[in-house]
């Protein structure tokens, strides 16, 4: 399925869970915040949440600034 | 540690009474330092934390961004190495430019930093200027505030505005003393004066500080704090102003809790006029 992540395409196997997507890219237990469509998406519901085509998700982090 | 970093009078009182003396309170949190740093600019992460640390700052900015999706996922992260735990995490909405994305990104940074509420609003008119698009900086005031954040709000020194934005519930105000990153000073000191003599919040100066004395003349105006990021940041020894900084700040408001002096045109001698044993002019 295709997916966009932080603006850039992905192809990824289905099923995957948003835990699931997380790892693909390397980053399971690092802090993040995320949204799954243009809403937030609480890091309690990561692995129940399956992911479907054409899901637009935006991945951040804190980083240095003013 | 800390204490080692803040002046000795602080250290002293707080030895004494076992209580913060003269707290700067924001949003019911009492903080010994009344300055507030950025984390952009440096170096790296390990200048960064001296620099935290030689300023005595107990609440630093970040800015909210894309993780990096390519091969450097492996690196720690600003979070890891400036521990939230120790440090008052203030998320900011730099780079937004409109009440939409700014909301989206406190939302975000509250997400990321486990329920946290406190954030630092700022929604740009322009790149030019960074100067605040205070139509857009309202209303994604007005949202936050209904929403539940507590919102330390970026704006321009316009009285009438800063009021505005006591008003909406903003926890604290904090006009800018020259454009972002110009260094340049408190560029107009009377309209802050202006802003503090109506003030219902802690106003600190956000933005313009170029050295000590600026930092110095924001606290002796009467401002609750300073925040700055370029001045330290930008400096040839980033550690060293920091660290200035942390005094520069402490004085001002020494200075403005003592009271100054008037200012006279002419001269008053400070040894008595008689008493001389050779004739009086």
């Amino acid at each position: 399925m295709e997916l966009i992540v932080n603006g850039e395409p992905r192809s990824l196997p289905a099923p995957l869970s948003v835990a699931g997507l997380l790892g693909e890219l390397g980053m399971t237990g690092r802090r993040i915040a995320l949204e799954l469509n243009g809403e937030i998406l609480p890091r309690s519901e990561f692995g129940q949440t399956m992911l479907s085509g054409g899901d637009t998700l935006e991945i951040v982090q804190a980083i240095g600034g003013g | 540690m800390e204490a080692d970093i803040n002046t000795s009078t602080q250290a002293n009182t707080r030895a004494a009474t076992g209580a913060v003396a003269d707290p700067l309170r924001i949003a019911g949190r009492d903080y010994r330092s009344r300055l507030i740093i950025g984390s952009g600019k440096y170096r790296d992460f390990a200048e960064n934390r001296a620099a935290l640390e030689a300023s005595g700052a107990e609440i630093l900015t970040v800015a909210i961004r894309r993780v990096n999706l390519g091969q450097h996922s492996g690196e720690p992260s600003l979070l890891e190495v400036i521990s939230p735990d120790k440090y008052t995490i203030l998320p900011n909405t730099a780079g937004c430019y409109s009440a939409d994305d700014a909301v989206r990104t406190c939302k975000m940074a509250r997400e990321l930093l486990d329920g946290h509420k406190l954030v630092k609003l700022e929604v740009l008119g322009d790149q030019k200027t960074l100067f605040p698009n205070v139509t857009e900086t309202l209303k994604a005031a007005r949202t936050l505030v209904a929403d539940g954040f507590d919102v330390m709000v970026y704006t321009s020194d316009d009285p009438l505005v800063a009021r505005e934005l006591e008003e909406i519930g903003c926890v604290s105000v904090m006009p800018l003393g020259a454009p972002i990153g110009s260094g340049l000073g408190i560029r107009n000191p009377y309209n802050i004066r202006m802003i503090l003599e109506n003030a219902t919040t802690p106003i600190i100066v956000d933005a313009g500080v170029g050295t000590a004395s600026d930092a110095s003349i924001a606290m002796e105006l009467g401002c609750a704090g300073v925040l700055m990021n370029t001045a330290i940041a930008e400096a040839e020894n980033p550690v060293l102003m920091a660290a200035a900084m942390n005094k520069a700040v402490a004085a001002g408001r020494e200075a403005f809790l003592a009271g100054r002096m008037p200012r006279r045109l002419y001269a008053s001698a400070s040894s008595p006029t008689s008493g001389t044993f050779f004739p009086p002019l």
